[in-house]
This record gives C-alpha cells, sequence and structure tokens, in this order.
C-alpha cells in the first residue's frame, strides 16, 4: 500500500518536474511579452518626441538679413510730422497725423531694400531681375522700416544695420529643407535667387538668426516667414482663463454638493450617473453643443474665445467634478466627526476643515483639467475659430485662434517645406507649456501629497 | 465693459455692507448677552440682502433689455416694414443699432434716423432706470437687514441655506450641460430629416452632399453607412494595436514592475495621456504615413499616405496609456488572497495570473476595453488629418476612409447657416455619435461598477 503510494508519488514528481522546465520558460516568456510591451510604448513614444523635436527645433531659427539699409530722402520723401499746434483740438490733430501717417505708407519701402541688396551683392541689378530679388526678403518686412521710421525720423539721410527675415523659400533652400538637385523648374526659387542667397549666406550677410517672429507676430498669409503664434497664444490665454474662472469653481461647488451634502436619492444618482457619462462624451459633440446653442440661438460672435472657454468649461467641468470628489473622498470621516463633535455646522466642517485639506487634490485635477482643454482642438473649429486672424486679440469677444488650431491651420498650408518645420515648432510650443502644466500638478500632489 | 464697472461698484457697496452688519451685531449685544452666530456671518447676510438682489436685476437687464428696446423701436417703425421678411428685418435693426451707437451709415433714411434717436434714448432710459432700481434695492436690503439684526438672530443658518442652494445649483450644471447636447442634437437632427427621410440617412450606402452653392438643384445623398463602415475600420485597428499593448503593459506593471520602475512609469504615462490628439494626428501624417507607404513599396502593396492603417495605428498609441492605466487600476483591485491562493498551489506567477488574477478582473478589462472603443469612435483630429477623407465602402484598410467625427467637422466649419441639409447633416451625424458613445459609456460604466462592488 505504502508503496504503491509512494510510487506514484515519485510518479507524480517526476511528471512535474519534467514540466517545470517548460513552465518556466512559459514563465519567462510571458514577463519578456509584459517588457517588451512596455518597451515598445516607450520607444513609440519617443520616436513621437524625437521626430517632432528634429522637425521643429531648427524653425526656431530663421534665416535673417542684416542689412545696411540707407534711408534715403529721396524715396522717403514726405513732409514732417504734424505737431499739435496751440488751440488745435485733440480731433483735428489726430487727423492730420493720420493723413501724414498715410503719406508715410505709400513711401516706396521696398525700394530701400532693393537699393540695400543691390549694394550687399556689389552688382548691378537689371530690371528684369527685380523679380528674383524681391523674393530673397519677405514682403512683409517693408512695413518693419516704415515702423522704424514713424517711430524715429531722425534716420532720414542715415544708414542703419537692419534685421530682416528672409523669404520662406530662401530659408528652405539655405536649410536643405528642400532638394538642391531638383531641375529648375521644380525649384520655388530662381537660379538667379538661389546663387544670391547662397553667396550671401556665404559672406555673412544671411544667418541663421533666432526667430522672434515665431513669438512676436500673428499668422499671416502674404508673407509666410512672419508668421507667427502671438495671436494663438493670446486666444488661448484668454480661454484657459474663461475655462479657470468658471469651471474650477462649479465644478469644485458641484463636487462638494454631491459628495458632503446631497441626499442620497434618484436624482443624486442621476446626476453622478450623468456626470460620469459627460467625461467620456466625444470633445466633438461639446462643439456641436456649442454651435447650436452659444452660436445659434444665443447668437454670441463666431471665432470669439469666450464661446471657446465656455465650450471648453462644459468639457472640462466632469474632469474636476471627479477629481474633487475624489479627494473629497480621500478624507477620513474622523476628520468630520471631530469637527461635527466640538459643535460645528455640517457646512462649517466642510470648508473649514475637509475642504483645506483637500485642497492639493482639488488644485492638481483642476490644472490637469485646465491643460485637457489647452490642446483641445476639435470642439474649436465647429465654433469658427479656425478662422485667419491677422490681429492679436484684445478682449475675449475679438476673433481669435488658439495654439493647437494654429497647428491644424499651418500643417494645412500649401508652402509644405516651410511649414513642417514651423508646425512642428508650435508643436514644441504647445507641448511645452502643457507638460509645465502637468509637471505642476504631478509637483503639488508630491508635495502635499497626505497619507492618511 | 460697463455691466462689469457696475458689477465690480455693487461689490464694494457689498464690502461696505459686511463692515456696517459686523459693526452692529457686536453693538446689538448687550451685557450677559450672546449673539447666536459669529459677527462675521451677521455681515455676510447683510451683504448678501444688499448685493444680490441688485446683481439680479442688473442680471435680468442684461438678459432682456436689449430686446425690450427693440420691441418697442419696432413697434415705432413706419407701417412699411412690417411686409419685411425676417432677415431683412435683422438687416434693418442692424442699420438703426449702428445709428444708435453712433456710427454712420450709408444713405440713412429719415425713419431710421428716428428710429435710432429713439433706440438710443430708450436705451438711456433703461440704464438709468436699472441703475436706479439697483440702487433702491441695495439701500433698502441694507437698512432693511441691518434693522432685523438681533442677538437672537439665526444669521449662520440664513448664510448656510444659502451656501446650500449655491451648490445645488452648481451641480445643476451638468445636468443642464447634458439636456443642452440632447435638445440641440435633437433640435437640428429633426430640421435635417425635414430634407432626408432617416431611412435614406441610416440605411443609405453613398455620401455625396453636394453643396448648394454650385448651383446644383439635387440635394445629394447622405448615406451613414459609408462613414460608420470606417469609423468601425479606423477604431477596430486603434484597439487590435492599444488592446494587447495596453493590456500586456498594465500586466507588467502591476505584478512585474519593481517599485522604482512603477513610480516612474505611471506619471510618464499619465503625461502621454495628456498629449493632445492634433499632435498625434500631425505625427501620423508626416512619420508614420510615410513609412508606412514606404514600407508597403518594399512589400510590394500599395498602402496610401492617408489611410485606416496610418489613422488607426496612431490611435491606437494614443490608447495605449488609457487602456494600460484602466486595467492597471482594477488588476490591482483582484484581493490579494486569489493570488495567493494560487501561487501556495505551486502555479508560477504567469500561470497565476492568466488563470486566476484576468479571469476574475475580466469583468473590470471589459468595461475599460468598451470606455477604449468609445474614445476610439469619438476621436476627431487623428482622422482629420490621416485617414483620407474618402466616404466610400471598400474592406481595404489600405485605402483612404472617412469617419464620422471628420464629416461633422468638414459639414460645419465655417459654415454657420444652419438651413442646409449640409451643415444640418453634422447634427444628425453628431446624435449617432452620441447615442453609440453613450451605450458604449453606459455598458462599460456598469461593468465596472459592478465588478467594484464584487471585490469591496
Amino acid at each position: 500500500m505504502n508503496t504503491i503510494t509512494q510510487a506514484s508519488r515519485r510518479e507524480r514528481l517526476a511528471t512535474i518536474e519534467r514540466s517545470l522546465a517548460s513552465r518556466h520558460r512559459r514563465e519567462k516568456r510571458f514577463r519578456r511579452l509584459g517588457l517588451a510591451a512596455v518597451v515598445t510604448g516607450m520607444v513609440l513614444v519617443l520616436i513621437l518626441f524625437a521626430s517632432i523635436l528634429m522637425r521643429g527645433l531648427p524653425a526656431f531659427w530663421q534665416a535673417s538679413f542684416h542689412l545696411d539699409i540707407h534711408f534715403d530722402p529721396e524715396i522717403v520723401d514726405v513732409s514732417e510730422r504734424p505737431s499739435r499746434e496751440a488751440g488745435e483740438s485733440e480731433a483735428d490733430f489726430r487727423e492730420r497725423d493720420l493723413i501724414w501717417l498715410s503719406e508715410v505708407g505709400r513711401v516706396n519701402w521696398q525700394q530701400l531694400i532693393d537699393n540695400a541688396l543691390e549694394e550687399a551683392l556689389g552688382e548691378e541689378i537689371e530690371p528684369r531681375q527685380a523679380r528674383d530679388l524681391r523674393a530673397l526678403v519677405t514682403s512683409a518686412e517693408r512695413r518693419i522700416l516704415r515702423d522704424r521710421f514713424i517711430e524715429d525720423q531722425s534716420m532720414l539721410g542715415e544708414t542703419h544695420t537692419i534685421k530682416l527675415l528672409a523669404s520662406a523659400n530662401v530659408d528652405v533652400w539655405l536649410k536643405g529643407n528642400i532638394d538642391r538637385d531638383l531641375p529648375d523648374s521644380q525649384q520655388q526659387l530662381s537660379a538667379q535667387t538661389r546663387e544670391w542667397a547662397d553667396r550671401l549666406y556665404a559672406e555673412g550677410v544671411i544667418t541663421n538668426a533666432f526667430s522672434t517672429a515665431l513669438f512676436l507676430n500673428t499668422d499671416s498669409r502674404s508673407s509666410p516667414a512672419s508668421a507667427g503664434l502671438a495671436g494663438a497664444f493670446m486666444g488661448s490665454l484668454f480661454m484657459m482663463l474663461i475655462v479657470m474662472v468658471l469651471s474650477v469653481p462649479i465644478g469644485v461647488a458641484s463636487a462638494i454638493y454631491l459628495e458632503e451634502f446631497a441626499p442620497k436619492n434618484r436624482l443624486t444618482d442621476l446626476i453622478e450617473i450623468n456626470i460620469n457619462n459627460l467625461a467620456a462624451v466625444p470633445s466633438i459633440v461639446f462643439g456641436l453643443l456649442g454651435a447650436a446653442i452659444f452660436i445659434g440661438y444665443l447668437r454670441l460672435p463666431l471665432s470669439a474665445p469666450l464661446v471657446g472657454g465656455l465650450v471648453l468649461t462644459l468639457m472640462t467641468l466632469p474632469t474636476i467634478i471627479i477629481a474633487t470628489r475624489a479627494s473629497l473622498r480621500s478624507i477620513p470621516n474622523s476628520i468630520r466627526q471631530a469637527a461635527l463633535g466640538i459643535g460645528a455646522s455640517r457646512v462649517q466642517t466642510v470648508f473649514h476643515h475637509v475642504l483645506p485639506l483637500a485642497l492639493p487634490g482639488i488644485l492638481t485635477g483642476s490644472i490637469l483639467g485646465v491643460a485637457q482643454a489647452l490642446g483641445e482642438t476639435a470642439p474649436l473649429l465647429l465654433i469658427g475659430m479656425n478662422a485667419f486672424v491677422s490681429n492679436i486679440p484684445s478682449s475675449p469677444i475679438d476673433q481669435a485662434s488658439a495654439l493647437p488650431v494654429q497647428i491644424y491651420l499651418w500643417q494645412g498650408n500649401e508652402l509644405r517645406n516651410f511649414f513642417e518645420a514651423r508646425t512642428s515648432a508650435a508643436i514644441i510650443v504647445l507641448l511645452a507649456l502643457m507638460l509645465s502644466l502637468n509637471a505642476l500638478a504631478i509637483w503639488l500632489r508630491k508635495k502635499f501629497e497626505t497619507r492618511w | 465693459m460697463n455691466n462689469l464697472a457696475l458689477m465690480a461698484g455693487v461689490l464694494v457697496v457689498m464690502a461696505l455692507a459686511y463692515q456696517l452688519g459686523l459693526t452692529r451685531s457686536k453693538a446689538v449685544v448687550g451685557d450677559g448677552q450672546r449673539l447666536h452666530s459669529r459677527p462675521g456671518y451677521y455681515g455676510l447676510l447683510v451683504a448678501l440682502w444688499c448685493g444680490l438682489p441688485a446683481l439680479l436685476l442688473l442680471l435680468l437687464w442684461g438678459v432682456f433689455g436689449s430686446d425690450i428696446v427693440q420691441f418697442l423701436v419696432v413697434q415705432q417703425l413706419p407701417a412699411e416694414t412690417a411686409a419685411f421678411s425676417d432677415r431683412e428685418m435683422v438687416l434693418q435693426m442692424r442699420r438703426i443699432g449702428a445709428l444708435a451707437a453712433g456710427n454712420n451709415i450709408n444713405d440713412p433714411q429719415q425713419f431710421e434716423l428716428a428710429a435710432a434717436a429713439q433706440q438710443a434714448r430708450l436705451e438711456t432710459i433703461g440704464r438709468l432706470t436699472v441703475l436706479a432700481s439697483m440702487a433702491v434695492a441695495a439701500v433698502l436690503g441694507l437698512v432693511v437687514s441691518r434693522r432685523q439684526i438681533t442677538p437672537h438672530m439665526r444669521a449662520r443658518n440664513h448664510i448656510e441655506r444659502v451656501i446650500m442652494v449655491a451648490l445645488a445649483l452648481s451641480s445643476g450644471v451638468a445636468i443642464l450641460t447634458t439636456i443642452g447636447i440632447v435638445l440641440s442634437m435633437i433640435g437640428e437632427a429633426v430640421n435635417f430629416f425635414r430634407f432626408i427621410s432617416p431611412a435614406d440617412f441610416f440605411f443609405g450606402t453613398t455620401w455625396n452632399p453636394r453643396f448648394s452653392t454650385s448651383g446644383d438643384t439635387g440635394q445629394g445623398e447622405f448615406g451613414l453607412l459609408p462613414l460608420l463602415w470606417g469609423t468601425l475600420m479606423v477604431s477596430s485597428i486603434a484597439l487590435l494595436v492599444a488592446i494587447p499593448l495596453g493590456l500586456m503593459t498594465a500586466i507588467y506593471m502591476a505584478e512585474y514592475a519593481p517599485p522604482s520602475l512603477r513610480n516612474v512609469a505611471k506619471p510618464v504615462i499619465e503625461v502621454l495621456a495628456g498629449i493632445p490628439t492634433i499632435v498625434y494626428g500631425f505625427f501620423a501624417l508626416i512619420v508614420i504615413g510615410p513609412f508606412l507607404s514606404g514600407l508597403g513599396e518594399v512589400v510590394g502593396i500599395s498602402i496610401r499616405t492617408t489611410s485606416a492603417l496610418t489613422a488607426g495605428l496612431v490611435m491606437g498609441i494614443m490608447i495605449i496609456p488609457f487602456v494600460s492605466s484602466l486595467s492597471d487600476d482594477i488588476i490591482t483591485q483582484v484581493p490579494k488572497a486569489l493570488r495567493d491562493g494560487a501561487l501556495g498551489l505551486g502555479a508560477t506567477k504567469s500561470e497565476t495570473i492568466r488563470q486566476v488574477v484576468l479571469p476574475a478582473a475580466l469583468p473590470g478589462i471589459v468595461g475599460a476595453f468598451l470606455l477604449a472603443a468609445s474614445r476610439a469612435i469619438g476621436e476627431t483630429m487623428i482622422v482629420v488629418l490621416a485617414a483620407g477623407n474618402n466616404p466610400v465602402l471598400h474592406a481595404n484598410p489600405f485605402e483612404a476612409v472617412s469617419t464620422i467625427t471628420v464629416t461633422i467637422v468638414n459639414q460645419l466649419t465655417g459654415d454657420m447657416d444652419f438651413a442646409s441639409p449640409q451643415s444640418l447633416v453634422a447634427f444628425a451625424l453628431g446624435l449617432t455619435l452620441f447615442v453609440i458613445t453613450l451605450g458604449l459609456n453606459v455598458i462599460a460604466l456598469l461593468i465596472v461598477r459592478r465588478y467594484r462592488q464584487q471585490y469591496e
């Protein structure tokens, strides 16, 4: 009897031992599979960041001319700027000044640039080459000359070195973003312009200088090289302010109500399910809501950060409510009981004791919600924020764009060679903003995290 | 801007009222008496009685004021304008409004000048009336409530009631949002179904919305099926990428990874979930698309740069963090006793995971997958940039497709005249999208909730 069980036991052990090797192999395989999944995810993300950084970083530097501009009195032939005379009304003076400004605007500033280029190239430019010459400097730059002159009229007759942006095509050519061996017919620039650009670059007249235009200018259609993010940034800033001012107080208030005061009944159950569902509704649906209600019904202005802010507020509200509730729930009941025990009312308990303790969690959730709203694109397209706006918005009801929408607009620009880098640069700016918000949230959570 | 200044003024007055209430409450309390509440509550009560009615009046004027003025001005217009259509009337009122604001318009008519003068006068009168009634309400509220302060008055209870009402109203905003979504979608979708029958929409196999500006008298065809098919194709590819990778990541993070790795990787994953979708879209367009198309050339299949595959692949990458963090939460919720039991019987770790932990966590994980699916279906920017916008029924993932979300963007951007089926269709599509995602979410949340209860 004993020997039989002994034998069967040994047999069983042998079976187990035989299978053990393959089981351990399988264990190892499974583990490696898991690690491979983690690594794959990380590698994909690395590729994403690397490809965007590689494309975008060069766009922060832009081909720029340093030209000796001679403010030739023969070309800048304008009368003296009017000064206010005694007894003249403010309106009359402003009108005379406007007339003078338009006179300045009519000056052929391009001629100054052309002359300076001719000087820098050291050769006589024939009239038939005028087009080749004008392809060098981007078209909006003559306005810089005008503005400099309006600022300081003593420049008349003098020569100043002024930094002017090269045209987008020159930038692309010098950075090698277009195949240099393509035949003439497929090149954006004429052979003459390319030769000039190379020569001026070698001579140091053109350098690759840090692009302030990217940060200080608004979008530009006629002069792509000077297109910048300032307008979109202000639009996003206005929207974020609206989101913060509206969604944080409303979200926190409703979370407090639901978590601390609401009676458990059908209605509060419904609100709870409703909030969880709203958090998972696609963002584009909120855009449709904005188009139908804010624009179609309430007749709020199209493309305004006000409407964008309202739509994003509704979108972030569930996120903030859920985060706040989780944060309130993590406060142990003993705190509440202690406060109630020494005679605080329920409202006092919540506002004097529970809320301050839950604040770090609420802050973290709110920052994450706002960061998410900052990157949202789809709903903004439906309320007209993809319109071309050439002014920096000065109030939330002005027309504006937003950073992610600007990215969308630039990636669709026909001047692919130039805007691929510009778009990546805009993405870097957006990601930097979002990542710093996220980092702030994580830091706050780490700093104030309490373990009960 | 004027209203903002007024509001600031009211706030200043409220601060003053607070001080008055505070001093009053301290003054009324006699020797040996005690106030019911702390003095601050009395101050707050006076401030609220002083400021809230005034702010309410301002709000009412802001909402209804211009309508009342417009109505009165319209009454005064000469008889011939009664025959104007709505559109002409709007233009007419805009001209008068511009005149009243002091701007010049071309060729102003005599009656327009008169109406503008009247509008300006009415606006001034209305403003002054509101201002006066606000002042009266503020002073009255201040005086009356200040007089009512006695040591026995339950100021704190009054304040707390106001706070409760404010809190409850805030939580109503979420309900209002849902109602707003449903009503606006249904309302505009019904308008759309006046042009196109629901059967043609839901079962049509051709998508060809001719734009009315082309002079074409036909309405175009609005068949949903090609778009729905495209949506399903892209989302399925995304889930095929995201589910294995996300689930394996979650398992590794929950069961194998040392705490040091977990502490680094968890926040990284959280941050990834926050990258805007437009960035993923751009990545798909300039990196993944050309790469896949090049790969296809090597293998000998033609893959378009913008295709269902490109969009699906990148969308899958986007959802990995979503799937992994949800599954991670669910796997860590499986009680330790189950694991210990299996390990104690001699199972290896992977056997425990596959045969004990995963089956126990299955309902929750399925819920997570459903949430991921709903997110994939509603995703917009990646498909707008990388799916190619080709609304045709075909089964080739290497070809371009179009989805519901892409079409909503295409049909509605830039056109805010909700009168043609071409723009109204966006709402019918939105409603379809909303119903699909809502269904998935409700089922998923129910499953996850039941799963949580099981182990609590």
